[in-house]
C-alpha cells in the first residue's frame, strides 16, 4: 500500500510537470538558445584547436559540457527527451476530450451557441414554413451534419463540419514523436561510414565515422570507373562513379552514381562524396637524342626495368610523386627513375610531368620526358545504413498534413434560427469556430447572404 | 542579360508601389492606394517576367536550370513571394494600409539583389550537389515561408505603431484595428510555419539523397530549426497561454530576425550551404 501511495505521489507531480505548456515554451526556447551556441562554436574539432582559439580555461568548460559536439551531448539529448515526454503527456491528456468531440454522434442543437463572432440577422417576408426546406437544402450542401429542430415560433437548423480537424494538432505532435523515434532507430541500428575505392578495385568493408572501426558489408563493391568533368569556368560539373555490387564474385548490380543519385543495395547506401587521383603505374617516355634529334618512345611500368629500343640504355621506373618539390617549388606530378648503361653506370633522372624540358639540364646524351601516364582515380563513397528513414519520412508526411489541418481547417458549428415576426419571419445566423474568428465572421455573413437570396425554389 | 535589366526596372516599380502605399496611408488618399495596388501588380508581373526570362536564358547558355541557385536568384524569388502574398492578403482582407509596411520589404529585397555590388547577377552553371529535382521544391517552400514571416513582421510593426501612445493619432486611426492585425499576423505566422516546415523537410529529404543523411546540424539546418523553435513557441504560447497583441508582435519580430539570420547571417559561418552566399 505504502509502496503504491509513494509511487503515486511521485507520478502525479511528474505528470503535472510534463503536462505543462510552460514546460513546452521553456523547452522550445532552451533548444533554440542552445542550438545557437552550437553554430557559434565549431563542432567536432580537435582539442588543440579549441585550446588555441579560446584558451585552456574555456576549453575545460567546453569539454565539461560537450560543447564541441553539443548536439550529441547528454544534456541536449535530455532536452529532446523531455520535449518528447512533454508532447506525449500533453497529447494523452487532451486526447480523450478531443476523441469525445470527434466521435460524439449527432449534433445537439443546444451545443451550438453564438461564439465570439457577432450573429448575423435579416428578415424575410415569407412564413417560416415556406423557408424550411430551401434553407435545409442550402445548409446541407455546405455541411456534413445537419439537424433541424422545430421551435415554438419557427425552426432551427444546426449544422457542423470539420470535427475531425481537431485531430490535426494531435497529428502534428504524433508526427514529431514518430520522426524522433525514426532518428533513434537510425542511431541504434544504422551506421555512417566511408570508403575509398581505386578504379578497377573492390572493397568489402567500410570505416565508420564515429569510432573509426572497420565494418564488413557482406558483399563486395567494385569501382569500375570514375570520371570528373568540369565547366569551362573550371567549376566541377559532375562526379560519376560506375559501381558494381558483387556477391560471391558475381556482378549482381551495376550502376553509375552521381552526387544526387546514390546506389542502394541491401539497405546500404553509397553516395558520391569525394575523389582523388592515385599514382600512375604505367607511363610513356619520350627520349630525344641531343645530337641527332632522333626520338624514341617507350612504355614503362612501375618498379620494372625496360630496355630502350635503339639504344643500349635501360630505364627503371622507381616512383611517381604527386607534389614533388624542386628547390622549394612544388612542380606537381613528377616521375623519379634511373637510367642504366650496360656497364652498370646509373643516373638518377627527375621528370616533372608539367616541364618536359627539365631533363635537358642534366646534359645527358638522351633527353627524357614523360609523354603520357596512366590517370587513375579513386572514388570516395559516403556509406550509410539508416533503417529509421521510413519512420522519419512517415513523420515528415504526417507533420506537413497535420500542420495544414491544424492551421487552415476548423471545426465550425452554425445555427440558423427562423422565428415568426410581424413582417414574416426573422432569421438569425450564428455559431462558433474553434479557429480563425475573422474568417468565420466572413463565412457567417456569406451564409446569411446566401440564405437571404433563396427565393422560392431558386437554388444557387 | 535582358532578365537583369527587367529585374532592375522591377526594383523601381516596387519602390514606386511602396512609396504610393506609404503616401496613401499618410495622406489618407484612396486614389493613391489604388495606384499603389496596381503599381504593385505591375511589379509582380515584371518580377515574374524577369524570373521567366532568366530561366530561358539559362537554357540559351546551355546550363538549363531553375533560377533558384544563388543569392541573387533567391532574393528575386523572395521579393516576388512577398509582393504576391501581400497583394493576395490585401485583396482578401481589404486593408490597404498594410501595404505601407509590406511592400517596402519586397522593394528592399529586390533592391539588395539589383544594386548591391557584392551580389553577382551572372548566370552560373549548377554545382553537382545542386543538380536535383529537390532544388525547386526546397527553395520555393522556404521562400514562401520566409515571405509569410516577412508580412507577419510588417503587421507586427504596425501593431506596435498603433499601440505606441506617442504615435500620431492620425496614423494610428488608419491602421486596421488590433484584433484584425493580431489575427492576420497569426495567419501569416501559421502560413510561414507550414512552409518553413515543408522547406526543412524537403531540405532533409534532399540531403538524404545527396549526402546520405537527412540531418547533419550544419549551421543553415540548425538556424532553420532555431527559427522553427521560435515560431513554434509563439504558436503554443498564443494558443495555450493566450499570448496576443504586443507580446505576440514582439515575438514575431524576433522570429523574423532569426529568419534573416538563417538567410544571410549563416553565410558568415562555415557549412554546406555556401552556394547561397555567391
Amino acid at each position: 500500500m505504502t509502496q503504491t501511495a509513494k509511487s503515486e505521489s511521485l507520478v502525479a507531480p511528474a505528470w503535472r510537470f510534463l503536462a505543462s505548456i510552460r514546460l513546452t515554451v521553456a523547452l522550445l526556447l532552451l533548444l533554440a538558445a542552445t542550438s545557437i551556441l552550437g553554430t557559434l562554436i565549431p563542432q567536432g574539432g580537435a582539442p588543440s584547436e579549441y585550446i588555441g582559439r579560446y584558451g585552456e580555461t574555456i576549453f575545460r568548460l567546453l569539454y565539461a559540457f560537450d560543447l564541441y559536439d553539443m548536439y550529441h551531448s547528454w544534456w541536449f539529448r535530455g532536452l529532446i527527451l523531455l520535449l518528447t515526454g512533454n508532447i506525449v503527456v500533453c497529447t494523452l491528456k487532451r486526447f480523450p476530450s478531443v476523441w469525445k468531440i470527434v466521435f460524439s454522434g449527432k449534433t445537439a442543437p443546444t451545443s451550438v451557441k453564438p461564439g465570439k463572432v457577432e450573429p448575423v440577422a435579416f428578415e424575410d417576408a415569407r412564413d417560416p414554413e415556406a423557408l424550411q426546406s430551401e434553407y435545409e437544402a442550402y445548409i446541407r450542401k455546405r455541411f456534413r451534419r445537419v439537424e433541424t429542430e422545430s421551435m415554438e415560433n419557427g425552426f432551427r437548423i444546426v449544422a457542423e463540419r470539420g470535427r475531425w480537424t481537431r485531430l490535426g494538432v494531435s497529428g502534428v505532435h504524433l508526427s514529431i514523436v514518430i520522426l524522433l523515434a525514426g532518428a533513434l532507430v537510425g542511431s541504434l541500428f544504422g551506421f555512417d561510414g566511408y570508403v575509398n575505392i581505386a578504379e578497377g578495385e573492390s572493397i568489402d568493408r567500410v570505416r565508420l565515422r564515429n569510432d573509426n572501426t572497420v565494418m564488413p558489408l557482406g558483399f563486395e563493391v567494385r569501382c569500375e570507373d570514375f570520371n570528373v568533368s568540369f565547366y569551362d569556368s573550371g567549376a566541377p560539373k559532375e562526379y560519376r562513379s560506375r559501381l558494381q555490387i558483387l556477391e560471391n564474385g558475381k556482378i549482381v548490380v551495376e550502376k553509375d552514381i552521381i552526387v544526387n543519385d546514390p546506389l542502394r543495395y541491401k539497405g546500404v547506401n553509397f553516395f558520391q562524396s569525394s575523389y582523388g587521383s592515385l599514382p600512375a603505374r604505367e607511363l610513356t617516355l619520350n627520349l630525344t637524342n641531343r645530337d641527332s634529334g632522333e626520338a624514341v618512345r617507350v612504355n614503362a611500368a612501375l618498379g620494372r626495368r625496360v630496355e630502350i629500343p635503339g639504344t643500349d640504355l635501360r630505364f627503371y621506373f622507381r616512383q611517381i610523386e604527386n607534389r614533388y618539390r624542386l628547390r622549394g617549388m612544388d612542380v606537381g606530378e613528377t616521375v623519379l627513375g634511373v637510367l642504366e648503361t650496360p656497364t652498370g653506370e646509373t643516373t638518377e633522372v627527375i621528370l616533372p610531368v608539367r616541364f618536359p624540358s627539365y631533363d635537358k639540364m642534366r646534359k645527358g646524351e638522351w633527353i627524357v620526358s614523360v609523354a603520357d601516364h596512366e590517370h587513375r582515380y579513386y572514388t570516395g563513397l559516403q556509406t550509410t545504413r539508416d533503417p529509421g528513414v521510413p519512420l522519419v519520412y512517415a513523420g515528415f508526411i504526417l507533420l506537413i498534413a497535420g500542420c495544414w489541418v491544424a492551421f487552415f481547417m476548423a471545426h465550425q458549428k452554425v445555427a440558423v434560427e427562423v422565428t415568426r415576426s410581424a413582417r414574416g419571419c426573422a432569421v438569425r445566423v450564428y455559431g462558433s469556430s474553434n479557429r480563425h474568428p475573422v474568417g468565420f465572421e466572413t463565412f457567417l455573413k456569406k451564409i446569411a447572404a446566401g440564405l437571404a437570396r433563396q427565393k422560392g425554389g431558386a437554388h444557387d | 542579360m535582358t532578365s537583369s535589366l527587367v529585374l532592375s526596372a522591377t526594383t523601381f516599380v516596387y519602390g514606386a508601389s511602396a512609396f504610393f502605399y506609404i503616401a496613401a496611408w499618410v495622406f489618407h488618399q484612396n486614389a493613391l492606394g489604388r495606384l499603389a495596388f496596381w503599381t504593385g501588380v505591375a511589379g509582380v508581373l515584371g518580377n515574374v517576367a524577369g524570373f521567366g526570362l532568366r530561366w530561358a536564358e539559362t537554357y540559351q547558355m546551355g546550363v538549363g536550370h531553375a533560377p533558384l541557385s544563388n543569392l541573387y536568384e533567391s532574393l528575386v524569388f523572395f521579393s516576388l513571394a512577398i509582393a504576391t502574398l501581400y497583394l493576395i492578403v490585401e485583396k482578401k482582407y481589404g486593408h490597404r494600409s498594410i501595404g505601407a509596411f509590406a511592400m517596402p520589404l519586397a522593394f528592399l529585397a529586390m533592391a539588395y539583389a539589383s544594386l548591391s555590388p557584392n551580389i553577382s547577377d551572372r548566370i552560373q552553371p549548377l554545382l553537382p550537389a545542386l543538380k536535383s529535382n529537390w532544388l525547386i521544391a526546397h527553395v520555393v517552400t522556404c521562400f514562401i515561408g520566409y515571405a509569410a514571416f516577412a508580412v507577419a513582421f510588417g503587421l507586427s510593426l504596425m501593431f506596435l505603431a498603433k499601440r505606441n501612445p506617442d504615435a500620431p493619432g492620425l496614423f494610428g486611426s488608419r491602421i486596421p484595428d488590433e484584433r484584425v492585425l493580431d489575427e492576420l499576423t497569426h495567419q501569416m505566422v501559421m502560413l510561414g510555419f507550414l512552409f518553413l516546415t515543408a522547406g526543412i523537410i524537403t531540405g532533409a529529404v534532399w540531403a538524404n539523397s545527396a549526402w546520405g543523411r537527412y540531418w547533419g546540424w550544419d549551421p543553415k539546418e540548425t538556424w532553420s530549426l532555431i527559427t522553427w523553435f521560435i515560431y513554434a513557441t509563439l504558436l503554443h504560447a498564443r494558443l495555450m497561454r493566450g499570448w496576443r497583441g504586443r507580446r505576440a508582435a514582439i515575438f514575431s519580430i524576433v522570429g523574423f530576425g532569426a529568419v534573416l539570420f538563417t538567410y544571410f547571417g549563416v553565410n558568415l559561418l562555415p557549412g554546406l550551404h555556401s552556394y547561397g552566399s555567391m
